[in-house]
């Protein structure tokens, strides 16, 4: 083959020392890993595709991390990865999926009925519900790796899929790279558009190649229900709506992902997915079910009280900012999501944000009128 | 880059119109020149290092360039990216270097001696004078390209050649990854310190990777020779000094680097070069002399003259605000420098630069006279 191992070929001149990186000032899951004798036994490998193990890493190496924030430091470039380099993935994924051995299996449930309530949470304070998860697209190697081709080729296979949704799923594709004035306005005001990546940690893995080539995001009439083609995963499903109906989310979701993967599978492509990590995607942080739900929730008086984090911890949830990842609360108000991705089914997942934000609001109504929350203080989940 | 999808085998599996990036929009020397034709051509083929077409024009697809500035779009990852890739870098290097020919040959000359006049530009005017060049070292790839153990190798060798120099040229290496806070202080008040690319020209073409590991400034203990190594190049080379005997700054340039050449030989470590390209460096723009001759100098008047961009193009110079390309001048004090590197010598192009600032100096004093400054104008040099 023209392009073989040539690349890495030449560095095995060098010896594993010469060529283990310094991960002497690294706080990352990657760097609490690799030791150099891990290295040297991976090094000189290489997936059918040709994802290195230098590849997995870069985007560790040239981001030391945070003393505080523990990133993954590492990313796949194909499905196969997470088995040809697995003695590197295995303990990553351990350590950042609460010890998920090699040897558990991820439980699947996409099947909405399933949830429990999730219907009422209170919109006075509870602005609004969103469910999203990431698929891939078998057959093709994933954002850090993939060429021109094969990521135009995920973006037409997406927009034929999508087009033919209907009823409360009809939408339409804007392509990143033609997208005029008015509709990009549009999209920003709908919270819909993503840009190209400024973080260092998405650029380093090589995932912003070729911006904005086959890129894009689509949404269906009613701007309930969004997908990003080629942003960090091959697709990014996202279900959202003003309000606290979390469970009616919850359906759109797992209508529209399982009438999108039918369409797929018509088309001769299933989604990336395996009874060990459930589905596959870009980020060992997101796999298994890949699922975020969260609510963005007014919790003035809940986030000042010293038991906050604890309490979200025993809940298995995590806050953000109402900007997303690495971004502050502001007014008050929230992100709150589950913390797990794999190890926990679509609809466990969920349920633990609907309990969690049910119980988060009663403790913040005891807050406001001056009474005691210890009462409600949450077990382990 | 030895990541991305370089050498993702499974390319060739889709058609050159897939693979070809859409240049549509952009505006830089690669985008100019790259057919679909040059690109179904190249795009099977690889140097002994595994370089391949789609890592050389991976920085020119990700930044369109501007419509008054023309970017080069496309960096070599070792020696023989220029032969295997000429069909794509010959007519870059033609377009850029003011038509230079496949056939042409270049001449090095860096025998100061050469050099007439130049120890006597008006430092009432001339802030400062300064010559840099870049070198590569024979045997390894480039920075888009290297490995952790070619760079921290280039790095070692470095250093030993150095710290073997005397005289005017005792110095000190300082790696990045171990500078304290106080030789970091000390080396930006020298303006010697240069940090982590940001610019996405740069960035986009891999030679960030794993930084700050093995880069490094080495500097004479008199601060007028400074050498950066593992940038943009294996070896940055620059003499400088308060005020305008630019002699001095070029006799010690030539005399430094023809030592530091010395030793590298002796360790049987050629500089890339070739009577055909000169020096051999990463960006096709630095080709032939790599060398950039220049001082700050003030010419507020001059500068605002409506004749003064026919005058510097006329004298084959360029000008730069003074914290470097793609900076702003303030205060009426430009940078001015050579705007040619291939082609003509290093004495050439500093006689240029010497002969040319000579010449604005008395524009500029006339000006202030309130004297016409237009039987001064120069001929195209």
């Amino acid at each position: 083959m023209p392009f073989g191992n040539t690349h890495n070929q030449l560095k095995m001149k060098f010896s594993s020392e010469a060529e283990y990186p310094d991960l002497s000032k690294h706080n990352n899951h990657m760097a609490k890993v690799l030791t150099p004798a891990m290295y040297e036994r991976l090094r000189s490998k290489q997936t059918p595709s040709g994802f290195t193990l230098d590849d997995v890493i870069q985007t560790g190496v040239d981001n030391p991390g945070h003393p505080f924030i523990m990133t993954v430091g590492c990313v796949a470039g194909d499905e196969e990865t997470y088995e040809v380099f697995k003695e590197l993935l295995d303990p990553v994924i351990s350590d950042r999926h609460g010890g998920y051995k090699p040897t558990d299996k991820h439980k699947t449930d996409l099947n909405s009925n399933n949830l429990k309530g999730g219907d009422d949470l209170d919109p006075n304070y509870v602005l609004s519900s969103r469910v999203r998860t990431g698929r891939s697209i078998r057959g093709f190697c994933l954002p850090p790796h993939c060429s021109r081709g094969e990521r135009r080729a995920v973006e037409t296979l997406s927009i034929e899929a999508l087009a033919s949704l209907t009823g409360d799923l009809k939408g339409k594709y804007y392509a990143l790279k033609n997208m005029t004035d008015a509709e990009q306005q549009q999209l920003i005001d709908d919270h819909f558009l993503f840009d190209k990546p400024v973080s260092p940690l998405l650029l380093a893995s090589g995932m912003a190649r070729d911006w904005p080539d086959a890129r894009g995001i689509w949404h269906n009439d009613n701007k309930t229900f969004l997908v990003w083609v080629n942003e960090e995963d091959h697709l990014r499903v996202i279900s959202m709506q003003k309000g606290g109906n979390m469970k009616e989310v919850f359906n759109r979701f797992c209508t529209g992902l399982t009438k999108i993967e039918t369409l797929f599978k018509e088309r001769g492509h299933a989604f990336m997915w395996n009874e060990h990590l459930g589905y596959v995607l870009t980020c060992p942080s997101n796999l298994g079910t890949g699922l975020r739900a969260g609510v963005h929730v007014k919790l003035p008086n809940m986030s000042k009280n010293a038991k906050f984090e604890e309490i979200l911890k025993r809940l298995r949830l995590q806050k953000r900012g109402t900007g997303g990842v690495d971004t502050a609360a502001v007014g008050g108000v929230f992100d709150i999501s589950n913390a797990d991705r794999l190890g926990f089914s679509e609809v466990e997942l969920v349920q633990m944000v609907v309990d969690g934000i049910k119980l988060l609001i009663e403790m913040e109504k005891r807050l406001e009128k001056g009474q005691s929350i210890d009462d409600l203080m949450p077990a382990q989940k | 880059m030895p990541f991305g999808n370089t050498h993702n085998n499974f390319k060739l599996n889709y058609k050159v119109e897939e693979e070809y990036p859409d240049l549509s929009k952009h505006n830089n020397h690669m985008a100019k020149v790259l057919t679909k034709e040059i690109y179904g051509k190249l795009r099977d083929k690889q140097t002994p290092s595994g370089y391949t077409v789609d890592d050389v024009i991976q920085t020119g697809v990700d930044n369109p360039g501007h419509p008054f500035i023309m970017t080069v779009g496309c960096v070599a990852g070792d020696e023989e990216s220029y032969e295997v890739f000429k069909d794509l870098l010959d007519p870059v290097i033609c377009d850029r270097h003011g038509g230079y020919k496949p056939t042409d040959k270049h001449k090095t000359d860096l025998n100061f001696e050469n050099l007439k006049g130049g120890d006597d530009l008006d430092p009432n005017y001339v802030l400062s004078s300064r010559v840099r060049t870049g070198r590569s070292i024979k045997g390894f790839t480039l920075p888009p390209h290297n490995s952790r153990g070619e760079r921290r190798l280039i790095e070692k060798l470095s250093v030993e050649a150095l710290t073997s120099l005397d005289g005017e040229f005792k110095g000190k290496y300082y790696p990045l990854k171990s500078m304290t806070d106080a030789e970091q202080e000390q080396l930006i008040a020298d303006h010697f310190l240069f940090d982590k690319p940001v610019s996405p020209l740069l960035t986009c073409a891999g030679m960030a990777r794993d930084w700050p590991d093995a880069r490094g400034i080495w500097h004479n203990d008199n601060k007028t020779f400074l050498v950066w190594v593992n940038e943009e190049d294996h070896l940055r080379v620059i003499s400088m000094q308060k005020g305008g005997n630019m002699r001095e700054v070029f006799r010690r340039f030539c005399v430094g680097l023809g030592k530091i050449e010395e030793i590298f030989k002796k360790h049987n470590h050629g500089f890339m070069w070739n009577e055909h390209l000169g020096y051999i460096l990463t960006c096709p723009s630095n080709l032939g002399t790599g060398l950039r001759g220049g001082v700050h100098v003030k010419l507020p008047k001059l500068s605002t003259h409506p004749k003064f961009e026919e005058i510097l193009t006329r004298l084959r110079l360029q000008k730069r605000g003074t914290g470097g390309v793609d900076t702003a001048s303030v205060g009426g004090v430009f940078d001015i420098s050579n705007a040619d590197r291939l082609g003509s010598s290093e004495v050439e192009q500093v006689q240029l630069v010497v002969d040319g600032v000579k010449l604005m100096v008395e524009m500029e004093k006339k000006l202030e006279k309130g004297e016409a400054i237009d039987s001064m104008i120069p001929s195209q040099k």
